[in-house]
């Protein structure tokens, strides 16, 4: 036996369980696509967001996981999970949506937008084969979740717009096994599929980049319009919906940007709209700004306060007092919160214990200290 | 400086000024040749390999104004060095890619220059559009090696400048010291034209962020990212048969017999004739010019503006030579 086999033969006992598990293969990651129209020449038009890509064969769209084959056009992700976690609900965050809970949170590769200030970027600026995935079907991730006593599931971290084929089915498979499905999108998204969505998940969190049709040009490459218009029809649907506003030093933390956000969505949406101003860590393409001073945050606050919106948080602050949810009637706190836990709960049946007014949410199913 | 530029972009472009980057110099005047053979591909139909090296030693000759073309080819890169062709494979097999043909005359060039097989490397965006346009990337039985970057990985820190910010091919950044690009003369449906500019988005990890706004100014953004920009020594452009309707993709319908080579030190120079040859074809066959088909390619001139001065697209400073 010469050394070339004395080695293989020692190693073979070591690589025989990986060779018995069958060889992850891009094929079994691909779908047809929905949502998009065939043109000539084996050209086609994505319909899926604002962007309405025009790809021809063998080339994908902006974001980088759908793919025109030969005149026909494939989801490159279903069912490609990149990323799985146990989140509590808060982190989303959805504040008003069965607080306590935990939601197991997923992920594919790619986005529709391509935002200068974005914390996983890793993922979502990336092509599916370049990130480690792993095959998990609908029912098999509805599985995993109630075995980790999440009590739904969020399709979040990059933008489920971008592998909705996937959310649509894993939704089904979830509400068949009494999970709720939660979802965290930039809300740049056509009207069609934007429905179907909205007939199978339970709630829908919108990251609003700006009020700022220039910021969302400049910054996230996309476009706020169609973004108004998502969250409108959210709230016609009747799916719960909440707002993250991401405050960013010098890029869209005026007064008049708070202002007209308030504005919009109080005369769009009406008060009850949770809306959440967030401190910017910088991250991918802005690492040259600071984190948000809090003043500002607090600033922000008060403009919306003072707007008339009932629900105004302020997150990535751990600890701050406008974590918590107040009663728009009383004031007192009827939800309060440390970071993602909840360390206080007056609500009963979704009214203030001590004055009874009811506050809009999703209550059925908070898990409270 | 553009949106997004940075304090570092900044200190970069001005140390950019003080900098002669590889293939051109500020300034000067800038030469594009191109050299034609029409018994290159008789009928029509296969490449005369021995033609075509005749043709290349012709452009390359030309380019570098030597009196021989290995003493041409000597200048390009030193024995020492890994020497990298970048191709663009995406149409696949039969046209609208980089002709293996080519590829393998400027490896034997190569050679004779002094370049061993180890050190000649051929790579695109993915392994498997190298076998796709025909390259045999298992069989060969020389040592010249065929990466796609899903083969030797991307780096881990983003590469930033002007607009935009991506991971590069380690190919680019850890494999080559040199590079050579060997695009091909074809119509993009988005970004107007793709030739020598354009084919470094096959060097990064998300080229799909940047064919906005018909690609500007990513196209000249990428090309300032500096492992690109400061390997890239020659451009060795594939107009045999090229394409002046429905690229990227291959349609031969589109596609017409020039029988040449386009070659230059300079990309902005290049791309700026290799859109005057489309436009011109275009214009033969009754089609509209790129800008009222909505695609001009505006990168080129952002590639030659102040920020940037990877090249010249002014028509007076290009010395055009037909070899």
């Amino acid at each position: 036996m010469d050394r070339r086999r004395f080695l293989i033969s020692a190693a073979l006992p070591c690589l025989a369980p990986r060779a018995a598990m069958p060889a992850p293969s891009d094929a079994q990651f691909i779908v047809e696509a929905r949502f998009y129209e065939k043109q000539p020449y084996r050209k086609i038009k994505c319909k899926l967001c604002p962007r309405e890509c025009s790809i021809d064969d063998q080339e994908r769209g902006y974001c980088g996981v759908r793919e025109n084959r030969g005149g026909k056009y494939y989801s490159l992700v279903y069912a490609r999970l990149c990323s799985a976690n146990r989140d509590p609900i808060e982190k989303k965050p959805l504040f008003h949506f069965a607080p306590g809970s935990m939601a197991f949170s997923v992920a594919t590769a790619g986005c529709n937008v391509n935002c200068k200030m974005c914390q996983n970027w890793e993922i979502s600026q990336s092509r599916p084969e370049q990130i480690r995935a792993t095959y998990t079907p609908p029912r098999t991730l509805a599985s995993l979740a109630g075995q980790s006593q999440s009590s739904s599931i969020a399709y979040t971290y990059n933008e489920p717009t971008v592998f909705i084929e996937y959310v649509l089915d894993a939704a089904e498979a979830g509400r068949a096994a009494g999970l709720k499905n939660v979802v965290i999108s930039g809300g740049y998204i056509q009207r069609e599929p934007l429905l179907e969505l909205c007939k199978r998940v339970d709630a829908i969190k919108i990251d609003l980049k700006a009020y700022s049709e220039k910021f969302y040009k400049e910054v996230v490459n996309g476009e706020l319009k169609p973004v108004l218009d998502t969250i409108a029809t959210i709230r016609k649907q009747g799916v719960w919906n909440e707002i993250v506003y991401l405050v960013i030093p010098t890029l869209n933390d005026s007064d008049e940007q708070f202002k007209g956000l308030a504005r919009w969505i109080k005369t769009e949406l009406g008060p009850d709209v949770p809306l959440h101003f967030t401190r910017f860590h910088p991250e991918y393409l802005l690492k040259n700004l600071p984190d948000t001073p809090v003043p500002t945050l607090e600033r922000a606050k008060a403009i919306a306060d003072a707007e008339g919106l009932n629900y105004v948080y302020i997150g990535n602050v751990p600890g701050h007092p406008a974590e918590s949810t107040y009663c728009p009637k009383c004031r007192r706190v009827v939800v309060e919160r440390m970071g993602f836990s909840i360390s206080a709960f007056h609500l009963d049946r979704g009214k203030c214990q001590f004055c009874q007014t009811p506050i809009p949410g999703v209550w059925e199913g908070a898990l409270h200290a | 400086m553009p949106p997004g530029a940075t304090r570092r972009d900044l200190f970069r472009l001005c140390l950019g000024g003080t900098l002669v980057r590889p293939g051109w110099t500020a300034g000067a005047k800038s030469r594009v040749v191109i050299a034609r053979d029409p018994m290159v591909r008789p009928s029509g139909g296969a490449l005369d390999s021995a033609r075509l090296a005749g043709l290349l030693d012709r452009a390359v000759q030309a380019v570098y104004e030597c009196d021989s073309p290995l003493e041409a080819w000597k200048k390009i890169a030193r024995p020492n060095e890994v020497v990298g062709l970048k191709v663009n494979c995406l149409a696949g097999r039969g046209g609208a890619s980089t002709n293996p043909v080519l590829v393998d005359a400027v490896c034997e060039r190569l050679r004779q220059a002094g370049i061993p097989d180890k050190n000649i490397v051929v790579w695109d965006r993915l392994h498997a559009d190298l076998e796709h346009a025909g390259f045999r990337v298992a069989s060969r039985k020389d040592r010249i090696r065929f990466l796609g970057n899903d083969d030797s990985g991307y780096e881990s820190e983003l590469a930033i400048f002007g607009s935009v910010g991506s991971l590069i091919s380690k190919t680019v950044t850890q494999v080559c010291d040199a590079v050579i690009s060997l695009p091909v003369l074809k119509d993009h449906g988005i970004v107007g034209v793709t030739m020598a500019l354009k084919n470094f988005f096959g060097s990064i990890h998300n080229p799909n962020k940047y064919h906005t706004n018909a690609g500007d100014p990513y196209v000249a953004d990428v090309n300032m990212l500096p492992p690109i920009r400061e390997k890239v020594r020659l451009h060795i452009c594939d107009a045999i048969a090229p394409q002046y309707e429905g690229g990227p993709s291959y349609m031969p319908q589109w596609a017409w017999p020039f029988n040449s080579l386009i070659a230059s030190r300079d990309p902005v120079a290049l791309d700026y004739t290799g859109w005057r040859i489309i436009e011109e074809q275009r214009a033969a066959k009754g089609l509209p010019t790129l800008q009222a088909a909505k695609r001009e390619p505006v990168y080129i001139a952002r590639a030659a503006d102040a920020q940037h001065r990877l090249g010249t697209n002014d028509p007076a400073l290009i010395e055009k030579v037909e070899a």
